[in-house]
């Protein structure tokens, strides 16, 4: 039994960049005093939470909570091994997408910036709460709130392709989440009679039911669509309207990891493994993740839009968090938290480049790629890293987390979900490589471009190289991570 | 002197109304002194009483109108009851109608020209009558009572345009068969018991366990007909959006979040106080299922007719419809937590739809269009007035931490509860059609026009409206907004006291 | 046959004429209040929908051999006692040996009095029954004064999407 302090630390994270929202619209006409104020926002968040991190790794739980707002229900923070990894990625990530963000959007001259980095602020406040999350209420309304302040983003453009995005976003993330989350968790709170806290076990008990069980389970798990199972998946292709720093932290990083976070704190938090194996219902969602892993890949082989494709391979890749966490297997919750933090490096390298070749050449389909492997070397390197780490090759840390998770599935004896692996591993190969491949590899006749390198702006090209070196350095000193993850897992 | 509170409170807007006659045609700015001293004097009161309220052991106070010595067996003067629900509603008519007078300043000369003062006095008895509807403890007094504010809405209304006469003289039909309705089983209860006073009737039912006797029940579902017609319960709604939109601004802002809600209070009152709820729920239980699936109907019908409507009142007063829904259906869930969360709705809901008439209001009146196409771009040229929007909108849908969630919150358990499945579900769908109705409208708020789209009509050049047309927006409009978007944020951070509060009222009666 | 109407009509119509009186009157005002196509025939619909109902209140008030409820030398507290008992003796379908039998060492005959108490409140409704109708048809005649007509769908025909409004 892990010892709970009271800290004011959790809250302080969460409030940094709260505060920073203000700030950044009042300096709205000072663009350099405003990006300060981000990135002064962004590293102090970042040390709040490292200053965290010893505490958490002795086991230490922190919490927090004030404003009991119903009866039973404080807001309530409480930080454990799940939450900082969570924490630690998204806010170690925020310094290096605001930087990016500033080059993109300054070349880019792009309009209402101020409205851009408030927001942004604003929803990396809610990711956090969300991660900090000491009970479900709590969750649920950082969820929402992340929902509604990413919505500007997403829609930035204002045209009609950005609003028909924006309303589906919005109609996905915000229609699931209060048609399936908040019965469910009026059902817990009803049925535990007035307490839905995150303890160490589990929040229901066995008299549930499977069938009662079974309901909930998928309400939590569709519900909190932001995790892309199919069918809820169609938002995140249509949020790839927005600018690509978004795009980068929150459609890669922070809104899904969000997701696949609630489904995690669901399955360990709520339910807690013990009661899913003795209900035997977690069966129902593996198969949807793998039906989702497959059908996506297929997907995002016939996407020509870059950052589409890559939307694509985001949902497969979420669901292998879920079917890594859906097995039941301490090896498998290990896999899928360690694939929460190795698939942002890689994917958010992935999109960064996306970005970067958007920003330098105006190319957004990947049939316009050829040969560009010339003109900007380093970044298709750094393409070429995160697509390894995506697919889980060596050196990257993709391999680390799908090991385990490969371990997982071998381990609980279901042969069918291990072709699953296999198979979307390969699809996953077949749709990144050749893109790869052919930004280098063309003949000189073939290549699309001409002339010398031309890279994008310094200050997009220094957070994709940092990112690209993290997922290489994540394969080659795993520890933290796994240490953390077994926090969780070993329970 | 903290004993005559209830008298007092009534008293003041009364004796408000008859100075406001007595000032005559043309004299709407003296009246509107009148109002605003009245109305604010007894929202003073109605605070103090609910002060002295919540202190209180036994939970109510009774005041004998005309000084009847207490008897052993029937009351006989005229009684009014005063217990927590009824100050916080009490407190919320005053409040109401004390920033609704802030807001009819500059409206009363532009829509009912000379006869300002009228208008004044008008609302002052409708307030009068809604608070006596709200404290009386006598059947057919509330009977009265109803027909007065009835009377006061019909001229009110009629006070608009040529389409708001005739929707009042639709309100007139429809308002008094349901009145007579009302009164009609009164008569049966009284025919039966020989008393009017609420609490002797109760006793007297109980005592004789006239429970089963068909007398009774014909009296109970002729009330229930008549409070239902004035509450606008689908099917019985057809007077309402007519009457609500076409009506004067400063009535509108004013009847939509009260009278259904009140009319609520008293469906809710008849049922537990009256009739007592081991009869409302236990012996004829198929009676709470059909009401339970007829609010169901009505939630999702409401839902739908918003959706469809293209007028800003309109819609909202279709949303409202909805609400009515919401709430006949908690009281009817048959636990603590369907009333408490159907009370705790009349709150709120009062607060939200108070928050969208204003904030509607301004904007029709700002941009001379009284379609959705109203809304474009106007967060950037009325940024106040549509935050005060988003907040009520965001009520509605109903996202933490406004009060909306919550109601929608208790509902939803008492729902859980009680098994009833299909009521969960109407709720969380009302949820998603509203959410598709006002993000509708904060898309087209936010972003303006979509170029290259031509919009079928264009009734006037949008750019008439300058940019930060906040500076047009008289403060006396934008204050009540303010306060009404305050308020939802407030009654929704402190519902764990006026939860416990209610349900402390509420555990009282169900014993 | 016969023998069954006659049957009828004594047990079921007879003793309770009053109620059949009313619910048909009743039902005459609400027909004529929905279906009606002009509006002052509606009003004349309402204003019989509510004098059935006070029909009801005054009827059920009836006591034969009963005289006006004014009693003389009695000081105030009697007079109290003795509305109090009213409202006991109005309980026409329940038994009558009840709480009244506590007003027998009483020196006032409750059968010599009718009950004043439906009549008051027959007084309140008839006059908020008649505000009600003095203001429907003011309303009636602004209706008038702005569509030139009463006639219903005259009136919506005005209104619909073609018509100027």
């Amino acid at each position: 039994m892990a010892s709970v302090e009271f800290s004011l630390i959790p809250f302080l994270a969460w409030l940094v960049s709260l505060l920073a929202v203000p700030a950044i619209i009042l300096l709205g006409k000072k663009p350099d005093a405003r990006e300060g104020i981000t990135f002064l926002a962004a590293i102090v968040k970042f040390g709040f939470v490292l200053l965290m991190l010893p505490l958490v790794r002795e086991g230490k739980i922190l919490h927090f909570s004030f404003s009991e707002i119903i009866e039973g229900i404080p807001i309530e923070f409480r930080v454990d091994g799940l939450g900082i990894l969570f924490a630690i990625v998204a806010s170690s990530l925020w310094i290096l997408t605001s930087l990016y963000a500033l080059g993109y959007m300054r070349s880019l001259k792009e309009h209402d910036q101020t409205r851009f980095f408030a927001c942004f602020a604003l929803s990396l406040s809610a990711t956090i709460g969300v991660a900090f999350a000491g009970n479900l209420l709590t969750l649920y309304i950082f969820y929402e709130i992340l929902s509604l302040s990413t919505y500007p983003l997403v829609t930035h453009h204002g045209d009609k392709e950005a609003r028909s995005g924006g309303r589906t976003y919005l109609s996905h993330l915000l229609g699931t989440s209060v048609a399936f989350v908040l019965p469910a968790m009026i059902y817990c709170y009803w049925k535990k009679g007035g307490d839905i806290n995150f303890t160490d076990g589990s929040l229901l008990t066995t008299d549930i039911g499977s069938g009662a069980g079974l309901i909930v389970l998928l309400a939590f798990t569709f519900g909190f669509a932001k995790n892309g199972l199919m069918p809820f998946h169609s938002w995140l292709p249509n949020a790839m309207v927005a600018p690509t720093p978004v795009s980068a932290l929150l459609h890669a990083v922070a809104v899904v990891k969000v997701g696949v976070f609630c489904v995690i704190r669901v399955f360990t938090g709520v339910f807690g493994i013990d009661l899913l194996e003795k209900l035997d219902i977690a069966v129902v969602v593996s198969w949807i993740a793998a039906f989702t892993v497959i059908t996506s890949s297929l997907i995002a082989l016939s996407q020509d839009n870059l950052k589409r494709r890559l939307a694509f391979s985001t949902i497969g890749q979420l669901s292998y968090i879920i079917l890594g966490v859906s097995l039941l297997l301490p090896l498998g919750v290990t896999g899928s938290i360690l694939h929460v933090a190795m698939h942002a490096f890689g994917k958010i390298t992935l999109f960064f480049c996306a970005g970067a070749i958007y920003v330098a050449m105006h190319k957004k389909y990947v049939s316009e790629l050829v040969g560009i492997g010339r003109k900007m070397p380093i970044t298709m390197t750094a393409f070429a890293i995160g697509s390894l780490s995506v697919i889980g090759l060596p050196v990257t840390g993709g391999l680390v987390s799908k090991w385990y998770l490969v371990m997982g599935t071998a381990q609980s004896d279901q042969i069918a979900l291990l072709v699953v692996f296999l198979i979307s591993s390969i699809l996953n190969a077949c749709y990144f490589l050749p893109i790869v491949y052919r930004a280098f590899f063309c003949r000189p006749e073939e290549s699309l471009y001409e002339g010398g390198r031309q890279e994008a702006p310094l200050a997009c090209l220094i957070p994709l190289c940092i990112t690209a070196l993290l997922s290489v350095i994540s394969f080659f000193n795993p520890g933290l991570f796994i240490e953390l993850a077994g926090l969780i897992s070993n329970k | 002197m903290t004993d005559h509170l209830p008298i007092l409170l009534l008293l003041l807007p009364l004796f408000g109304s008859l100075i406001c006659v007595l000032l005559g045609r043309n004299n709407a700015a003296h009246s509107w002194v009148v109002a605003m001293i009245s109305l604010g004097g007894s929202a003073l009161l109605s605070l103090l009483m609910l002060i002295k309220v919540l202190g209180l052991k036994s939970g109510d106070f009774r005041y004998r109108m005309g000084g009847w010595p207490e008897s052993s067996s029937y009351e006989v003067g005229i009684e009014l009851r005063v217990d927590v629900l009824a100050c916080l509603i009490v407190l919320a008519v005053m409040i109401v109608g004390f920033l609704n007078t802030i807001y009819s300043k500059t409206r009363v000369s532009a829509e009912v020209g000379e006869k300002g003062s009228f208008f004044y006095a008008l609302i002052q008895l409708l307030i009068v009558g809604l608070c006596g509807i709200i404290m009386t403890n006598d059947a057919f007094n509330l009977y009265v009572l109803i027909e007065i504010t009835s009377l006061t809405s019909y001229a009110l209304i009629a006070m608009g345009n040529r389409r708001a006469a005739l929707s009042s003289f639709n309100y007139v039909i429809m308002g008094t068969i349901g009145a007579s309705f009302y009164l009609l089983g009164v008569g049966y209860l009284y025919i039966k018991t020989g008393t009017l006073n609420i609490d002797d009737i109760h006793n007297y039912l109980r005592s004789e366990n006239l429970w089963a006797s068909q007398s009774i029940v014909v009296a109970f579902i002729l009330i229930m007909l008549g409070v239902w017609t004035k509450m606008a319960f689908f099917p019985l709604h057809g007077w309402l959006p007519n009457a609500y939109s076409y009506a004067p601004s400063m009535t509108g802002t004013f009847m939509a979040p009260l009278m259904t809600k009140v009319m609520v209070y008293v469906m809710i009152r008849v049922m537990l106080w009256l009739f007592g709820s081991d009869f409302v729920y236990s012996t004829e239980s198929i009676w709470s299922e059909l009401i339970i699936w007829m609010s169901v109907v009505a939630i999702v019908a409401g839902s739908f007719l918003a959706l469809a409507r293209n007028d800003i009142k309109k819609m909202l007063t279709y949303l409202i419809i909805a609400e009515v829904g919401y709430m006949v259906g908690g009281a009817w869930l048959g636990n603590l937590n369907g009333q408490a969360g159907a009370f705790y709705h009349i709150l709120s809901d009062a607060a939200m739809t108070f928050c969208l008439f204003i904030a509607a209001s301004i904007v029709i009146i700002r941009t001379g269009e009284s379609r959705l196409n109203a809304f474009d771009d106007l967060f950037r040229k009325m940024p106040i007035t549509m935050i005060g929007f988003t907040i009520g909108g965001l009520s509605m849908i109903g996202l933490p931490p406004t009060c909306g969630f919550f109601s929608k919150w208790y509902l939803i358990k008492g729902g859980v509860e009680t098994g009833q499945w299909e009521f969960v579900v109407a709720l969380l769908f009302s949820s998603l059609i509203n959410a598709v109705i006002f993000f509708k409208i904060f898309e087209r708020a936010y972003f303006g026009k979509i170029k290259g789209i031509k919009e079928e009509v264009t009734v006037q050049d949008r750019d008439t409206i300058p940019a930060g047309g906040i500076k047009s927006v008289p403060l006396s409009m934008l204050i009540p907004l303010c306060v009404g978007s305050l308020s939802i944020l407030i009654i929704g951070i402190m519902n764990k006291n006026i939860f416990s509060w209610i349900t402390k009222a509420l555990e009282m009666v169900n014993g | 046959m016969d023998i069954i109407i006659a049957s009828f009509i004594e047990e079921v119509i007879v003793p309770k004429f009053n109620y059949w009186i009313y619910v048909i009157l009743m039902m005459i005002g609400l027909f004529a209040m929905i279906t009606k196509n002009n509006l002052i025939k509606k009003l004349i619909g309402m204003a019989i929908f509510q004098t059935a109902i006070i029909l009801l209140y005054v009827s059920v008030g009836v006591k034969s051999e009963a005289n006006i409820p004014i009693i003389s030398h009695h000081g105030h507290q009697e007079h109290v006692e003795n509305a109090q008992d009213e409202k006991h003796s109005s309980k026409l379908e329940v038994s009558t040996d009840d709480k009244s039998d506590k007003s027998d060492h009483h020196a006032i005959d409750k059968d010599k009095f009718a009950n004043p108490l439906p009549h008051v409140l027959m007084l309140t409704a008839i006059v908020v029954g008649v505000s009600t109708l003095g203001l429907a048809l003011a309303i009636s005649q602004k209706v008038h004064g702005s569509f030139g007509t009463l006639e219903e769908d005259e009136i919506l025909d005005q209104l619909k999407p073609g018509g100027h409004d």
